[in-house]
C-alpha cells in the first residue's frame, strides 16, 4: 500500500528556500494578473465560461456516443484509432508501433497524458530514446524531474538553474542566463532529433466528434514539428478531451490561453484530421480511470478541466510550495481533486492542501467548482479513514466547537489572553501546522461577537432616536 | 481492428456508458457579433503586434525585392505563392526534414483573425507542412478584406472541416517556460511578417 504524499512536508525545502519560493510566486502571480487582464478585454467572458462549462457537460454526459462518433470519423480521415483501458496498456500499444516500424528513438511534445502514464520509462527500458521537445519539458526530462506545473513544467527554476543545468548538459556558457541564449542552446541540441527520429508523439488539448480532429496548442511548433517531420505520429488523447463540434471549438480556444495567462491565443493553434501525405497517423484514446470518476457523483465535474493553469496560478498554497511538492502527475488545486480518483490512499493528504479560500473555482474557464470539491474530498477521507491521526484529533475538536455557538465564543474570546500567555513550544508544535513556517498572528483584542454586540447595541439607538 | 483492441474499445465504452451522468442538453452558441471590433484591419494589426508578429501595411509591389531588403542574409527563400519567384518551391523539398534548409518562407493565407492577430494556414498553402515551421523566417501575404472579427467567425471557414491539416499561426514561434520571460524563438519560425497584399482571387474568402 502507498506511503500518503505528504505535500506539507514536502514543501518545507521549497519554502525555506526563499530564493525559489519568491520567484514562483511572482512568476505565477505575473500569470493571473495577465489572466484578469485578458478577461477583462472580453465582454462576453463570464457567457463563455457558461458556455464551456455547459458543453463539457452535455458532451461528459453523452460521452460515449461522441466517442464512438470520433472513432468512425477518425478512421474514414485514415488515422488509426486504439483504444487502452489504462497506462500499462497505452504505452504498450506506443511501444507496439514503435516496435513495428524497427524505431530506436522518439521526439514528443508536452503531454501530461504521457506523464500520467509514465511511458517514458517505459519506453526507455525497453530501449527507445525519447527526446522531449518542449523547452520546459526538456529543462525537467534533463534534470530527471517531473514536470512542476502543467503549462510551464520547470516555471519553479530560475535562469540561474537552467544556465548552470544547460551547461553541463550541452557545454553552454554556465555564466549565460539569457533566457533567449538558453532557449536556443535547446533548439540547437533537439533540431536534430526532430530532423532524423523515424516516429513522433503529441497529445491533444481537444478532439473533434463531428470531424475526427485532433487539435494541440503549443507556443513553441513543436507539437506540429514532432507529429509533421517523422513519418509516423502517434498522439494520445484521454477520453475526456472530446468536444462535440468545431463551432464548440471557438468557446474553449478563446478561453485557454487567455486563462492561462499567456496572451490571446497559442502561437500554433493546429487541427490535426489525418496523415499527411506517405505518412500513418495513429490515435490512442485512453480511459486509465476516466470512465470510473464519470460515474462519482461529487467528482465528475473535474473531467471537464482543459488543462489551463489558472488555479495554481492563483493558489496561495501552489505558488508558494511549488507542483513538486505534490508528488502527482496533476498538482495545484485540480491536482487535488484529480488525484484521490487515480489512488486513494496515495494522494489522501492532498484535499488539506487548500485553504478553500475559492479563487481557483472563479477562475476555471470551464466553471469546476474546485474548492467544493475539495472539501468534499475531505469528507471522504475522513469517511474512508484517510486521515492522520494529528488532523484527525484536531478537526474533532474543531468540530466540537463549531457546532457549539457557546463554546466558540468561549473559545475565540480566550485565544487572545492565551496567545500572550502560552509557552512558545505549546503554540508552535506538530499540533499546529499553520504555525511550522510561520508567525501566528497577534489575536485581535476583541473577537466579531464582541464587536458586533457593542456596534448592534449602537445601532439600534441611532435607529431607535 | 483486432479482437483484443475490440474487447478493450468495449469494455471503455461500456464503462462509460454505464457512468456517464444524465444527459444535459447542448447550449447555442452565440458568435458574439455586437462585441465585434469596427476596424477589422486595425484589430487585426494591433494584436498580431501583442503576440510578436510584424504587420507590413506598405505597398509592396516587388515581393522579391522586399524580402531580399527585409532578410539581407538569406540564401534559400521558399516561395509557395505566385507573387514571388524566390530560390526554391515547395515541391522541390525531396523530403519533409529539408525544409531546415530554408531561410525565409512566403505564403499566402485565406484568412486572417481580428480578435488575435491569427492568419489561417493548411495543407494547401504549406504543401510540405514543415515548412511553416523549420523555416528561419515567415512572410505570409494576407487579404485585408479576408479577415473575420473572431474565433467564433474564424472557425466558420471550411477548411475547418475539409482539410487534413490546418492551424491558426499567430506570432513566431515562442516560450515563456524559463522563469516566466518570453523568448522567440523556441523550436519554430524565429519572425512572423504578415504583409497585407490583395488577393488575386479577388479578396472573396477562399477554400
Amino acid at each position: 500500500m502507498s506511503h500518503p504524499v505528504d505535500q506539507a512536508k514536502n514543501a518545507e525545502k521549497f519554502v525555506a528556500d526563499t530564493v525559489h519560493e519568491s520567484h514562483l510566486d511572482k512568476v505565477l502571480w505575473m500569470s493571473r494578473m495577465n489572466r484578469d487582464a485578458a478577461a477583462r478585454e472580453v465582454p462576453e467572458w463570464e457567457d463563455l465560461r457558461t458556455l464551456a462549462s455547459e458543453i463539457k457537460e452535455h458532451t461528459l454526459s453523452n460521452l460515449a456516443d461522441y466517442l464512438t462518433q470520433f472513432e468512425a470519423k477518425a478512421i474514414a480521415n485514415g488515422m488509426i484509432v486504439h483504444w487502452a483501458r489504462d497506462a500499462h496498456e497505452h504505452n504498450q500499444i506506443v511501444y507496439d508501433i514503435l516496435a513495428e516500424q524497427g524505431a530506436d528513438t522518439l521526439v514528443k511534445s508536452k503531454s501530461m497524458l504521457t506523464e500520467e502514464c509514465e511511458l517514458r520509462p517505459f519506453l526507455e527500458r525497453r530501449g527507445i530514446r525519447v527526446t522531449e521537445t518542449d523547452l520546459g519539458e526538456r529543462i525537467q526530462q534533463l534534470d530527471n524531474q517531473p514536470p512542476g506545473h502543467i503549462i510551464g513544467p520547470a516555471i519553479h527554476k530560475t535562469t540561474k538553474d537552467v544556465a548552470l543545468l544547460f551547461s553541463q548538459k550541452y557545454g553552454s556558457d554556465p555564466k549565460n542566463e539569457d533566457p533567449a541564449y538558453l532557449a536556443m542552446a535547446m533548439r540547437e541540441n533537439t533540431r536534430p532529433d526532430i530532423l532524423t527520429a523515424p516516429a513522433g508523439m503529441t497529445g491533444a488539448n481537444f478532439v473533434i466528434a463531428e470531424t475526427g480532429a485532433i487539435v494541440v496548442a503549443t507556443n513553441e511548433g513543436n507539437a506540429d514539428l514532432c507529429a509533421h517531420t517523422p513519418p509516423v505520429h502517434i498522439c494520445s488523447v484521454g477520453i475526456e478531451k472530446i468536444i462535440p463540434t468545431t463551432e464548440s471549438l471557438a468557446v474553449f480556444i478563446r478561453l485557454l490561453t487567455r486563462s492561462a495567462g499567456l496572451g490571446l491565443i497559442t502561437q500554433y493553434t493546429s487541427m490535426f484530421r489525418g496523415p499527411r501525405k506517405g505518412a500513418t497517423m495513429h490515435v490512442i484514446l485512453v480511459d486509465n480511470g476516466r470512465s470510473a470518476r464519470l460515474g462519482m457523483k461529487r467528482f465528475w465535474h473535474s473531467l471537464k478541466c482543459i488543462r489551463c493553469s489558472a488555479c495554481m496560478n492563483t493558489c496561495p498554497v501552489f505558488r508558494r510550495s511549488g507542483g513538486l511538492s505534490y508528488g502527482s502527475t496533476y498538482m495545484g488545486p485540480i491536482g487535488i481533486i484529480m488525484m484521490p480518483t487515480f489512488e486513494i490512499r496515495k494522494y489522501s493528504e492532498l484535499p488539506f492542501s487548500s485553504t478553500l479560500n475559492g479563487s481557483c473555482t472563479n477562475v476555471c474557464p470551464v466553471k469546476i467548482d474546485i474548492h467544493e470539491q475539495i472539501y468534499a474530498w475531505r469528507e471522504v477521507m475522513e469517511e474512508n479513514d484517510q486521515i492522520q491521526v494529528v488532523k484527525k484529533e484536531a478537526m474533532k475538536v474543531a468540530d466540537k466547537v463549531l457546532s457549539h455557538p457557546a463554546l466558540y465564543q468561549i473559545a475565540t474570546a480566550t485565544l487572545s489572553t492565551a496567545l500572550e500567555v502560552l509557552p512558545h513550544f505549546a503554540v508552535y508544535n506538530r499540533l499546529n501546522a499553520w504555525g511550522k513556517h510561520r508567525d501566528v498572528p497577534e489575536a485581535a483584542r476583541e473577537t466579531f461577537h464582541e464587536w458586533y454586540r457593542k456596534h448592534r447595541v449602537e445601532t439600534s439607538e441611532v435607529v431607535a432616536s | 481492428m483486432n479482437s483484443t483492441q475490440a474487447l478493450l474499445r468495449n469494455t471503455i465504452l461500456e464503462s462509460v456508458r454505464a457512468n456517464q451522468p444524465a444527459a444535459s442538453p447542448m447550449p447555442a452558441i452565440s458568435h458574439f457579433s455586437t462585441n465585434q471590433p469596427a476596424d477589422l484591419v486595425a484589430t487585426f494589426s494591433k494584436s498580431l503586434a501583442r503576440m510578436a508578429g510584424v504587420v507590413v501595411d506598405e505597398d509592396v509591389p516587388d515581393l522579391d525585392a522586399f524580402v531580399r531588403r527585409q532578410f539581407p542574409e538569406a540564401k534559400v527563400i521558399c516561395s509557395a505563392v505566385p507573387e514571388c519567384e524566390g530560390t526554391i518551391k515547395p515541391a522541390s523539398l525531396k523530403n519533409w526534414s529539408e525544409a531546415s534548409t530554408i531561410d525565409v518562407c512566403v505564403l499566402r493565407s485565406p484568412m486572417g483573425v481580428a480578435e488575435t492577430g491569427s492568419v489561417l494556414l493548411s495543407d494547401i498553402e504549406l504543401q510540405v507542412h514543415t515548412i511553416g515551421f523549420l523555416a528561419h523566417d515567415l512572410v505570409v501575404l494576407l487579404d485585408p478584406k479576408q479577415i473575420v472579427s473572431n474565433i467564433h467567425d474564424a472557425y466558420e471557414h471550411p477548411y475547418f472541416k475539409l482539410r487534413p491539416y490546418s492551424l491558426l499561426m499567430t506570432g513566431p514561434s515562442g516560450s515563456g517556460d524559463i522563469s516566466g520571460i518570453v523568448v522567440h524563438p523556441a523550436q519554430a519560425a524565429k519572425t512572423l511578417t504578415v504583409v497585407f497584399l490583395p488577393s488575386p482571387k479577388g479578396g472573396q474568402r477562399t477554400g
